[in-house]
Order: C-alpha cells, then sequence, then structure tokens
C-alpha cells in the first residue's frame, strides 16, 4: 500500500494535478465557462448548468484556498460566484438582448478598449519598475491624444503618431526633471502634469480648432485585416479586422516583458527601482536609467492615447477624453503587480468590463452606468490585500540623491 | 530609504530630501516664508502669459479681463448692489472660494500627519449626494435643523469615505494615494449614476432629464449678498471661515493636533513617544474627508440646489483643492489667500468674462495651465531651497535676524 502513495506521489503528472496553483486556474476558468454557458453562442436556457460548474468552481477554489494559495482559490470561488449569478441573470433574459450583448465583436471592442489601458499600464509599468511613480499616465495619454490627432489631421496617421509620442515624451521629460533631478515630490508631480496636460490640450484644441468640436475626415490609425481568417464565423469579426495599435500593444507586452526579465538592461532598471544605492554602488547610472524609462513610460502612455482618439475614436477628440483611463491604467499596473503579464490580463479584464457597460445599456442604462466602478473596486480589494498582496519596487516613489 | 538608514543627513537640505513628506513640507514652510509661494504664482501667471502671448493674444490685456471677470475691480468702486457686475462676479469668486477654502483643507490636514488626500473630489461628491438627498427627502422640516442635519450628513459621509483610505493605509499599509484615488472614481461613477437617468436621486417629475430633485427651501442657506435666484453669496462663506480657525486650532491648541503633526513628522518617534500612529492616520484621514464633505454640503446647500450627471465630469474643484493647500503651504491663512487666488481664477476665467482679447473657452483651460505649473513648482524643495539660499546671500544679515527669531 504505501509503496503505491509513494509512486504516486512521485508521479509528475499527478503531483502537477494535486498542485494547488491548478486546481485554482480549472476554478477561475470553470466560474468563466459557468456564465458563458448562459449566453451565445451556447446559450443554455436552464439554470441547472451554470449553477451546477458554478458550484465546482466554487469549490475547487475553497479547497485551493486550505491549500495555501489564498489569491488564486478566492479567485476561483468569486469567479465561481460570480459565474452562477451572471449564468442565472443570463437565462432570465431574453435572447434578442442576449444576442445584442454577446456577440463576437464583443471581443473586438474588448481588445479596442482594453489597448490604451495596455499601452498605459505597460507605461506606468516601465517608469515604477525604476523607482518614479508615475501618477501622470492620464495626462500623459491625454496628451498623446490631442496632439496625435493634430497631427494626423496635418500629415497623416504615421505624423500622428510620430507627434502624439514625441509630445508625451517631452511632457515626461518635464515631469523628470521635476521628480528626477529636483527630487520633488513625485505624486505632487504626477498631479501637476495631469493640471497641465488638461490646459494644454483644451487650450489649444479651442486655439487650434476654434471650438469646433470635431476635427472631420482626419487620417485614422488603420485596422490589420487577416485575409484567411477575417471571413470566418465569429473569429473573423472577433479578431481578423482590429487595428494595428491592437496588435502592436500585444507586442508591447511581450517585449516589456523580455526587455525587463530577459535582458541585463532590464536588471539594471529594476535594481534602481529597488536599490538605487547598491545599483549605483555597482557602476549604474541611476540618474540616466531613471530618465529613460520615465521618457519611455509618456511616449508609451501618449501612443496608448493617439489609439484612444485616432484609433479607437475613429478620429475625434473631446475636451479630456480620457476620462480617468490613465487612472484605470494606473489600476491595472497595480492590480498586475508591477507585471507586464498581470498588466496585460488586468487591462483586458477592465477593458472587457469596459465593453459591458456600454452594451449592458440595452438592460438598463442606469446599471449599465453604475458598472463602471467595478475596476475601481477590484483594485481597492486588491490593494487592501485582501486577495493576495500588491508588492511595489522598494524604491518606488523615493527620489535618490547622489553622494 | 533604506539605503540611507544608516547615513545621517548633515544638512537640513539632506534631511529634506531623505525625510518623510510632512518633514519636508516644514523645512519648507521653515525655508523663505511668504516669499516662495508668491514667486511661484507670478512664474506660473508668467509662464501662462507665455502660452497666450504665443498663440497671438495680448496677456497683459488678457490678465486685465480675467481680473475684471473675478470682480476683482470691485475693490475700486465698493458697492453691495449686484446689479453692479463688478460686485456681482465678486460675490461668483466668493462661492468658489468657499468651497475652494473647505477642498484646500480636507487636502491641508492630511499633510500635516504626513499623507497625500488626493481624494478631495470623491469626498466632495459623497458630501454634495448626502447633502442633496436629505434636502430633498426631508422636506418637512424647519430650516434649521434641516440645514444642521443635511450638514452632519454631508461632513459622515465624507469622513467615512476618506475614512476607508485610512483604515486600509493603517491597517494594511496600503497606499492612501492609491486608495484615494480609486475612491475618487469610484464616488464619480456613483454621482453619475445617482444624478442620470433611472438613478436614485434623478429628478423624479422629468424622468427624461438627468438632474436631481432641487432640495427644499427649509434646507437652502440664508443668501446675505444678491438674489438667490440670482446665485447670491450664501453665509457658507462664513461657515468656511470658520472652518478655517477650527483648522488652526485643531493643529494647534489641542492634543489631537500635536499627536497628527507627530506623526506626521516623524511616525517613529511618535509611536516611541507613546502615541498611536495607526488612530492618528484614520482620525487624520477622517477629519480631512469631513472638510471635503462639508465642501460640498455647502455647495448643494448654498447655491447648486441640484446636481447634473453632466455637472459631474466637469467638476474639479477636489483636485483644484490640491494646489490651494500646496501654495498655501497648509497653513489657514495660506489656504485662504490660496482659495482666493484660485477662486477668482475658476470665475474670472470662465462665466465672468466677457473678452475681446481671449475668449473664456481659451481662459478657462488657461487656469488648467496656471493650476499645474503652480502644484509643479511648489512640489519641487530643490528649486525652493535654492531659492531661499539665494536670498540668504543676497540679504545675509536680514536672514540671520529671521532665522534667530524663528
Amino acid at each position: 500500500m504505501s509503496s503505491t502513495w509513494t509512486e504516486r506521489l512521485d508521479n509528475p503528472v499527478s503531483a502537477r494535478l494535486r498542485n494547488p496553483a491548478t486546481s485554482g486556474i480549472v476554478g477561475i476558468v470553470l466560474g468563466c465557462f459557468a456564465a458563458f454557458l448562459a449566453i451565445p453562442p451556447i446559450m443554455a436556457r436552464g439554470t441547472t448548468w451554470p449553477i451546477l460548474v458554478g458550484v465546482v468552481a466554487a469549490l475547487l477554489g475553497i479547497w485551493t484556498v486550505t491549500r495555501g494559495m489564498r489569491r488564486l482559490g478566492w479567485g476561483a470561488f468569486a469567479a465561481g460566484v460570480l459565474g452562477i449569478a451572471l449564468g442565472v441573470l443570463a437565462t432570465r433574459s431574453g435572447t434578442g438582448n442576449l444576442n445584442a450583448v454577446f456577440d463576437a465583436t464583443l471581443i473586438a471592442q474588448t481588445f479596442g478598449l482594453a489597448t490604451p489601458l495596455v499601452f498605459g499600464s505597460i507605461a506606468g509599468m516601465m517608469s515604477e519598475r525604476s523607482g518614479v511613480i508615475n501618477v501622470g499616465l492620464e495626462g500623459m495619454m491625454l496628451m498623446g491624444a490631442f496632439w496625435g490627432i493634430y497631427g494626423a489631421d496635418k500629415g497623416g496617421w504615421p505624423v500622428g503618431l510620430l507627434l502624439g509620442g514625441a509630445v508625451g515624451g517631452i511632457l515626461a521629460l518635464v515631469y523628470g526633471f521635476f521628480a528626477i533631478q529636483l527630487r520633488s515630490d513625485q505624486i505632487v508631480g504626477g498631479t501637476a502634469v495631469n493640471f497641465l496636460a488638461l490646459g494644454i490640450t483644451g487650450y489649444f484644441f479651442v486655439q487650434l480648432y476654434n471650438n469646433n468640436p470635431i476635427p472631420n475626415g482626419v487620417a485614422t490609425l488603420p485596422n490589420f485585416r487577416i485575409p484567411w481568417l477575417a471571413d470566418v464565423h465569429f473569429l473573423g469579426p472577433a479578431i481578423g479586422d482590429l487595428n494595428v495599435m491592437i496588435w502592436a500593444g500585444f507586442v508591447l507586452v511581450v517585449v516589456s516583458y523580455i526587455l525587463l526579465f530577459k535582458t541585463p538592461i532590464g536588471l539594471r532598471i529594476r535594481a534602481c527601482g529597488e536599490h538605487p544605492r547598491a545599483a549605483d554602488t555597482v557602476g549604474i547610472n541611476v540618474y540616466a536609467i531613471r530618465y529613460g524609462c520615465v521618457m519611455l513610460s509618456g511616449v508609451l502612455a501618449a501612443l496608448g492615447g493617439v489609439y484612444l482618439s485616432d484609433g479607437y475614436g475613429n478620429g475625434t477628440f473631446i475636451a479630456d477624453i480620457t476620462n480617468g483611463r490613465g487612472f484605470i491604467a494606473l489600476a491595472a499596473m497595480i492590480f498586475g503587480n508591477w507585471r507586464p503579464g498581470g498588466a496585460f490580463g488586468a487591462s483586458l479584464l477592465f477593458g472587457f468590463s469596459s465593453a459591458l457597460a456600454l452594451r449592458l445599456q440595452v438592460y438598463s442604462a442606469s446599471a449599465a452606468t453604475l458598472f463602471n466602478v467595478l475596476p475601481y473596486v477590484l483594485t481597492l480589494i486588491a490593494v487592501a490585500g485582501v486577495i493576495g498582496r500588491t508588492v511595489p519596487p522598494a524604491a518606488d516613489g523615493k527620489p535618490y540623491r547622489k553622494q | 530609504m533604506t539605503e540611507d538608514a544608516n547615513i545621517p543627513p548633515e544638512t537640513p537640505e539632506q534631511a529634506a530630501a531623505t525625510g518623510t513628506l510632512a518633514a519636508r513640507i516644514a523645512l519648507k514652510q521653515r525655508a523663505g516664508g511668504i516669499t516662495v509661494p508668491v514667486i511661484t504664482a507670478v512664474v506660473a501667471f508668467l509662464l501662462g502669459g507665455l502660452v497666450v502671448l504665443a498663440t497671438g493674444h495680448n496677456p497683459l490685456l488678457a490678465y486685465r479681463d480675467i481680473f475684471d471677470g473675478a470682480g476683482l475691480n470691485w475693490i475700486f468702486h465698493p458697492t453691495t448692489n449686484v446689479a453692479n457686475t463688478a460686485a456681482y462676479n465678486l460675490t461668483q469668486t466668493l462661492l468658489q472660494t468657499t468651497t475652494l477654502i473647505l477642498c484646500g483643507l480636507a487636502v491641508a490636514f492630511a499633510f500635516r500627519c504626513g499623507m497625500f488626500n488626493i481624494g478631495g473630489q470623491g469626498q466632495y461628491f459623497v458630501g454634495l449626494i448626502a447633502a442633496n438627498w436629505i434636502g430633498v427627502d426631508f422636506a418637512h422640516m424647519a430650516a434649521l435643523p434641516h440645514i444642521l442635519l443635511a450638514i452632519s450628513a454631508a461632513i459622515l459621509a465624507g469622513a467615512l469615505w476618506a475614512g476607508i483610505a485610512g483604515v486600509l493605509k493603517a491597517t494594511v499599509g496600503a497606499h492612501e494615494v492609491i486608495s484615494t484615488i480609486m475612491l475618487n472614481w469610484i464616488a464619480i461613477w456613483i454621482a453619475e449614476w445617482l444624478f442620470g437617468d433611472g438613478g436614485p436621486l434623478q429628478n423624479s417629475t422629468q424622468p427624461q432629464v438627468p438632474v436631481s430633485n432641487a432640495i427644499s427651501p427649509s434646507a437652502q442657506l440664508p443668501v446675505f449678498w444678491g438674489a438667490k435666484l440670482l446665485q447670491g453669496l450664501d453665509i457658507g462663506i462664513f461657515i468656511a471661515l470658520a472652518s478655517l480657525v477650527v483648522y488652526w486650532a485643531i493643529l494647534n491648541r489641542t492634543t489631537l493636533g500635536y499627536e497628527v503633526r507627530a506623526v506626521g513628522f516623524n511616525p517613529e518617534a511618535a509611536a516611541y513617544g507613546g502615541i498611536n500612529v495607526k488612530k492618528n492616520l484614520i482620525r487624520a484621514m477622517a477629519i480631512s474627508g469631513a472638510f471635503a464633505g462639508l465642501a460640498g454640503a455647502i455647495d448643494m446647500l448654498g447655491y447648486l440646489y441640484q446636481f447634473g450627471q453632466n455637472d459631474v465630469p466637469v467638476s474639479q474643484v477636489g483636485f483644484l483643492g490640491i494646489a490651494v493647500a500646496l501654495l498655501g503651504r497648509n497653513t489657514a491663512v495660506g489656504v485662504l489667500f490660496g482659495s482666493l487666488l484660485f477662486g477668482a481664477l475658476l470665475f474670472g476665467t470662465t462665466h465672468g468674462l466677457t473678452s475681446n482679447v481671449i475668449q473664456p473657452e481659451l481662459a478657462g483651460n488657461l487656469t488648467y495651465i496656471i493650476q499645474g505649473l503652480i502644484v509643479l513648482f511648489v512640489g519641487a524643495d530643490v528649486l525652493i531651497l535654492y531659492v531661499w539660499n539665494t536670498r540668504k546671500r543676497m540679504w545675509p544679515r536680514r536672514a540671520r535676524v529671521a532665522e534667530a527669531s524663528a
């Protein structure tokens, strides 16, 4: 008897199955699946299936918690409960409404709404990994959104991308000068950046477009159409015809991961964010690294802004077009625990919740408005440490003074 | 800061570079007195003027029109008759000042405890919502208890909202900046939901108009300058001025204020001296939120009476409070002057402005640019210390006398 037990313990497959991480992830997937059962294209009309699958997910979650992986376990539990609730709600709803909310374009819209957040959260991560808090993401994004439109209006979308990115970089350079060189409080500086961007974009929007709300006929960022995929059922409208910036966002996540965790320069960046004195001792130029990261952060956030106005917005601009998206990006970065994959996942989640908020208006415009609080509530729960713990870089937000 | 733990700071400048936020602010308060904020504001106005000049307007004439738009030209011909444009504009500027005093205090109080309350906007909204709810629903109360009830509810709501951030900071160490930013946006969306079509506080007689009901007359604050219908100046400004005194008294004349300042200056030393740091973090945050909640109540009961969904994203007073507190260096007198400056800018560049030189749409954004520049410069210790040291070099004797007396 005992020999078979030890054999089974050594068996790598069964060891992996008993790993609480696996059960947690399976629980989360099942929880999502419980809600997914009741919506198109499967659209089960009975309440049995969502409840059954959801309960299994919740049980898996509880088991995972008892095995010590609290964050994942509670995640699976929450996914199961939410899955049941959403699944039962969906079976109560009319099929016409369901089809209007959950069609393939929901996926495309999720990517569209998530992309400014992907750029913004990766931008924030680059800056904070080097030890500079960037509360000015919103402002940098807003600058990109306006100057991107202006550039696209005057010289086509590539000029828009260049101009938007450049202006974002310049604003970040100004912020960097105050945050790094003058060692001013980084949160105060970031707040100032947000005010400045709001004022500058608003001022020049009135000045350059003479108070006309929308500059018409601007060259928008093109879509990237995959020929063999674009006409396939479901997949075509979902991912066959997405904007180039959406794909660029996917690439950005991978590149930023490799840059931060697989290259010497990434090691230096992280060293500056964790222990700048030690980094300085081994000959890393802390100021140069931080300047570089802050400027890169500004460029990336601004590119997200360019996409927001000239891609997702089809070449429109209104005052304060970002409307808190920079702060959602900040939230996504925190929720993703200052890691590229986590930031990407959180951006997708928040993008999905925004897309749902837009579509749930077929049920109730009022409830759909309230749905917008979801990213902020989730992030508040995450920083409260209810599920796991978010750990910022050790020297994040602390000005460094060379000796 | 761990990397500096073993190296004792040699100069106050160095202590400022490595110390806590409150320690750095305290240093800045020693450095330069009133000179630095004045220089900061002047430089911000100069740079704003450069933007105006670069876009083809005359900055001097533009600033003169903004000055008139804010009603500040009233001092040349004082009159209480609001048919006079200057007098009317001045009442409107003072309405904005009232709000900004309280929003500035909300930021300043947390600063004195070493925390950055960036959530004034959210706390203002929950106060506004609470006041609107009480003002509309308890329509048959007598005036004084109704007003007191609405104000207390708003103060409580603001204190609780900010208290969440305080509790999170004290118990699990969540950074107050992140939690107050999140609480801001939660409050903003809740306000959009409440006042929007189908929302619980939305106008019950006109379901298609995304505006709340107007509060009952019994909850409206008395107006003492101008007419109620024309948005006259209400007694809220006296409440705001009294709050300045309360703020000063709490911080400088009570045990609570002493503990709050001690925690802000150096939490470890405060804990060593027997002060309960966690309790004070929560208390300071709640008092901060109470000021912002009061601001929401005064606005609602004083002149707004109702609030629309579309007004929610436009409101920036909570964020302006940051600029007011920083410019006023977290002192009562400083907050008063900061609020006057920004109140004048806020009204003088928008509704009050009639100008051939600069459109109100442009000038309104100029306010944000100036605000951003002021916050940027005020936050820069090294710049301020440089200015301070230059001053000492230029007038060495006077500076030494000032230091000896301090």
